[in-house]
């Protein structure tokens, strides 16, 4: 199954050097859609591709890029989220880190496609020292022609900036970035409008995904039909996933996207199955936000039907029995890590990490880390229980942005997988 | 024109209103209950979520729900557009919800508090809460500082509606005020001392919907029920001179600006006035001020309101109630 | 910051000296400030006060904040409700070396939690708090995208990763060594190209 798209050239040594990437083929992608076709045209490989961004949401980026304000006469900003911070999430530093060109090469096509001229990488503080890797990339490609004026002779040009964040989760959500970006606190915005029209500045602007940009590079060299016919169903192409937890080999791994659970858990190409030969406990399969699941539901749905990796599978059974892809960190937890802890400690995470402008998310972030805190420390009351299951609903949906609902969903599906073990550590 | 329909009673209005300010020509209960939003301050509401609001019928071109409860303070009316207030019982929930969270690090101690009696949070929650509490952790406790010789801060009462941040921003020169920190430990900024500066810095107590920001000059002076507002006037040379001069006897304990029936003042007033003009040789008193709690359209000063007008109740609902 | 309900930030530091850049890192600074539109001038902030928090003292002072206020033109509550916001921003003095231990999830049920104490038994000292010789200071960190090389330090920005306890006092005693020599490490200023 291991089908590299992404990282077929990771092993290469040297490859983050411009010329060792360009004589493996790299650059080639962006000759050939700046050279012999038009921005609508790469735009169109992109929609067919059926390319969903890898952030964490799964929207489909040529629907997201085809919302973006044409008629505007302000000028146009892609804006490449670098900020990945959800725990369990390390695919985007890993793919910049090995083959900075493939994002530049992918912020090009998606500039050319989009008319943008003015391009910010967004990249978490943390990680300083990709900043001037990322830098270097940059001045190598302009030094080449592949930047700044007047690009391969063509009429287009393109800047790409690197702008380093400073701590701060909530600086992933895409309006916050752009407050960030701006030089603010990283507040989210109230929607509407969307960056789609006011963005940036107030101008038209996109936001995606390292690796949503990076794959646009794939896209345009092998063509978004043979793209699309990756995968199965809507979930097409391949998948970056950053494995954690009780794992014999944590990493990142590209799959094809309709891998099992199973196959990805146990398969000796993947983690390797689990650590000390314990006993699978639970995963939660898309970064710290998705509800997590016990081992029986994250293998098989609820139907019996095997659990693949794909936006579909894994949501199947919706919160009762399902849980999301999202960004794909994958965090397995063995039969000897204890639910409440966990779920105390990312409770903690989010309550750290709330911005604190709305109600829900401000007070009840904090509200649940002092129940579940009592909880873990042997404080407890069984009402608890039901109180934090309350808290969770009242957050949820209720939010300026999804951190709330980020917030609610391990808690509430802590809760309802593992009610058991909450209980024990009140009695 | 636009027509929408909160809680079964249709209404035209222009385009470019909220859902709020819809509700608001309205009056009466579909009124959604705001704490953040503040008409006059540009760029505030949508944080407290006290309006959510359930929009069943997107418009009329696209008849879809919002999945979502939606900030009716934030969010703009589309043609055909079918909102649920009062009539929905999921925002009820959700409502008593945001009341609780409003309420849980809240000092609750109006007792010794001066804004009890004409405190929005004290009216949200008689209003829309719940009748027991289920909070039993320690609250937040923040030390109370001075600021200046005129404004007290009560951080530990403070919502985080921002008005008075955006109050710094839009009514002084150069802003010195802003939030600090994040999450639930964000805090007012204490370097306001220098906003003092400011001719009309005191208006950050009256957008304050409680008592977070107090007038130190009324500090523990009187219960404000036992007080009679009346309007008054002088000739300023910094603000309109309106006022509400709020008397006990032939004596001024307090001078505000005049707020309307959502508790809006209608018209900013400068320090001068607020502060240093206590004598009632000062003003011209022109009457008691009408004090009603649940007003209608007759709700003055709000330019836009006059524009909208109710069409029809839809049969059998209630009529909007003065 | 668990159950604790008293809300006490640290106070703001004023050092009430002048501070500056030197003549290469304002170049910098203005090559900086000409990457965003003009009179967008504030989308520099958060670059230049992580230059400013390394070349100015390892942290963010008044003065500092207000020097950079003035750099990009801002009233000083700008750049304090920034500074206040980001957790890579300090505001009082630090060690010489800030050990920022994660304890999210996903280090924490490899053994971060464990780490976290070893250092805290080793050096004698609290989350927050700094050796007396001014050496290290103990910071808990939120997930810093590293997980699957957990448990994950860093020390002024750089990576440790996989540690365990006999690891971390290994690098501790490294830094030790080093005292005096400067970090291999490039500083913010030189990242950008
Ligand atoms: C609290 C929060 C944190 C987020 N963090 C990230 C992040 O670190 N990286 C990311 O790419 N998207 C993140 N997102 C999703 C972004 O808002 C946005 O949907 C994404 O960047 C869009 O890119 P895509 O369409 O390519 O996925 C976050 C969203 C929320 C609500
Ligand atoms: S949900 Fe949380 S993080 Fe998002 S805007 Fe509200 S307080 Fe801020
Ligand atoms: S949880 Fe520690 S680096 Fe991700």
């Amino acid at each position: 199954m291991g089908r590299a798209i992404l990282l077929d050239k990771v092993n290469i040594p040297g490859i983050r050097a411009f010329e060792v990437y360009r004589e493996h083929g790299g650059y080639k992608p962006a000759g050939k859609a700046l050279l012999g076709m038009t921005p609508a045209q790469v735009q169109q490989e992109v929609i067919k591709s059926g390319l969903r961004g890898r952030g964490g949401a799964g929207f489909p980026t040529g629907l997201k890029w085809s919302f973006l304000d044409r008629k505007s006469d302000k000028p146009r900003y892609l804006v490449c989220n670098a900020d990945e911070s959800e725990p369990g999430t390390f695919k985007d530093r890993y793919l910049m880190e090995k083959l900075p060109h493939l994002l530049i090469e992918g912020l090009i096509l998606s500039s050319y496609a989009l008319g943008v001229k003015t391009c910010y990488i967004y990249i978490r503080g943390e990680f300083k020292y990709l900043v001037g890797i990322l830098e270097t990339a940059i001045h190598e490609a302009k030094k080449n022609n592949y930047l700044g004026e007047k690009i391969l002779g063509t009429d287009f040009s393109l800047e790409i900036y690197v702008h380093p964040g400073a701590g701060a989760y909530i600086c992933g959500e895409e309006t916050a970035l752009l407050e960030s970006l701006e030089g603010k606190r990283g507040n989210p915005r109230i929607k509407p409008p969307f960056p789609a029209y006011k963005g940036l500045y107030d101008c038209p602007t996109v936001v995606n995904n390292v690796e949503t940009l990076a794959t646009v590079t794939s896209i345009i060299s092998m063509g978004g039909d043979a793209y699309s016919k990756l995968g199965i169903g809507k979930s097409t192409g391949t998948k970056l996933m950053s494995a954690c937890g009780n794992i014999n080999k944590p990493g990142v791994y590209e799959i094809e996207m309709g891998l099992p659970v199973e196959d990805f858990i146990y398969s000796e190409e993947y983690c390797g199955g689990i650590k000390n030969d314990r006993m699978l406990k639970a995963v939660i399969p898309g970064g710290s936000s998705v509800p997590i699941l016990p081992a029986d539901l994250i293998l098989n749905t609820a139907k019996g039907q095997p659990r693949l990796l794909t936006y579909e599978s894994l949501a199947e059974g919706e919160f009762i029995s399902g849980s999301m892809l999202g960004s794909g960190g994958f965090i397995v937890f063995d039969e000897n890590a204890c639910i409440v802890r966990n779920t105390w400690n990312l409770t903690r995470f989010y309550r750290h990490e709330s911005c604190g402008q709305c109600s829900p998310c401000r007070e009840g972030t904090g509200w649940m880390e002092k129940i579940l805190y009592r909880i873990e420390h042997g404080q407890g009351r069984m009402s608890d229980i039901d109180l934090l299951v309350r808290i969770a609903k009242n957050i949820e949906g209720n939010t300026i942005c999804p951190l709330g609902d980020a917030a609610a969903w391990p808690v509430a599906s802590a809760i309802r997988h593992f009610r058991k073990e909450f209980e024990e550590h009140i009695k | 024109m636009l027509k929408v329909t909160i809680d079964n009673i249709l209404i035209e209005v222009e385009e470019g209103t909220t859902i709020l300010q819809a509700a608001r020509m309205i009056g009466g209960k579909v009124v959604p209950p705001a704490m953040c939003y503040y008409t006059s301050l540009k760029g505030s509401g949508g944080k407290c979520r006290s309006c959510l609001v359930k929009v069943a019928k997107g418009s009329a071109k696209d008849p879809r729900p919002i999945p979502k409860l939606v900030a009716s303070c934030s969010t703009p009316v589309q043609d055909g557009m079918v909102v649920e207030n009062t009539i929905s019982a999921e925002v009820q929930e959700a409502r008593k919800g945001v009341v609780e969270f409003l309420l849980i690090n809240h000092p609750l101690d109006c007792p010794v508090c001066d804004q009890a009696g004409e405190c929005d949070l004290q009216d949200l929650s008689y209003g829309f809460g719940m009748e027991e509490t289920n909070t039993r952790e320690p609250r937040r406790e923040y030390p109370v500082v001075d600021i200046g010789p005129l404004i007290k801060l009560h951080m530990n009462r403070c919502i985080h509606c921002y008005r008075c941040v955006l109050a710094a921003e839009q009514l002084t020169k150069k802003r010195a005020h802003g939030m600090l920190y994040r999450g639930d430990t964000i805090e007012i900024s204490t370097f306001i001392r220098t906003a003092i500066d400011s001719d009309f810095s005191g208006n950050m107590i009256d957008v304050c919907p409680v008592g977070a920001l107090t007038d130190r000059s009324f500090r523990f002076k009187s219960r404000v029920w036992f007080l009679n507002p009346m309007d008054a006037h002088r000739e300023c040379s910094h603000c309109s001179g309106k006022v509400a001069a709020w008397m006990f006897g032939n004596e001024i304990y307090r001078i505000t600006g005049r707020k309307d029936t959502f508790g809006e003042l209608e018209e900013f007033i400068c320090n001068e006035c607020r502060f240093e003009k206590k004598d009632i040789s000062d003003w011209v008193i022109e009457g008691p001020r009408k004090i009603k709690r649940q007003s209608v359209i007759s709700g003055n000063h709000y330019e836009q309101m006059k524009k909208g007008s109710i069409i029809h109740p839809i049969e059998g609902t209630t009529e909007p109630q003065e | 910051m668990n159950t604790g309900n008293s809300v006490n930030h640290h106070l703001f530091v004023r050092e009430n000296k002048a501070v500056s850049f030197s003549d290469e890192t304002l170049e910098k600074v203005r090559s900086l400030i000409r990457r965003y539109p003009e009179g967008r001038q504030k989308s520099a902030l958060l670059p230049v006060l992580h230059i400013a928090q390394e070349e100015l003292g390892g942290f963010l002072s008044v003065d500092t904040m207000d020097y950079v206020a003035s750099l990009l033109n801002l009233n000083p509550i700008e750049v304090y409700e920034v500074a206040t916001f980001y957790s890579m921003f300090y505001l009082d003095k630090m060690g010489k070396y800030v050990l920022e231990v994660c304890h999210t999830g996903p280090c924490a049920i490899c053994g971060g939690e464990d780490v976290l104490q070893h250092i805290r038994d080793y050096l004698h000292i609290e989350t927050g708090e700094t050796t007396p010789d001014g050496m290290f200071t103990l910071k808990e960190v939120e997930c810093l995208g590293a997980c699957g090389n957990g448990p994950v330090m860093q020390v002024n920005t750089e990576f440790y990763e996989h540690m365990t306890a006999r690891q971390v006092e290994k690098v501790i005693e490294d830094l030790r060594q080093k005292q005096g020599e400067e970090g291999t490490s490039k500083g913010w200023a030189e990242q950008f190209s």
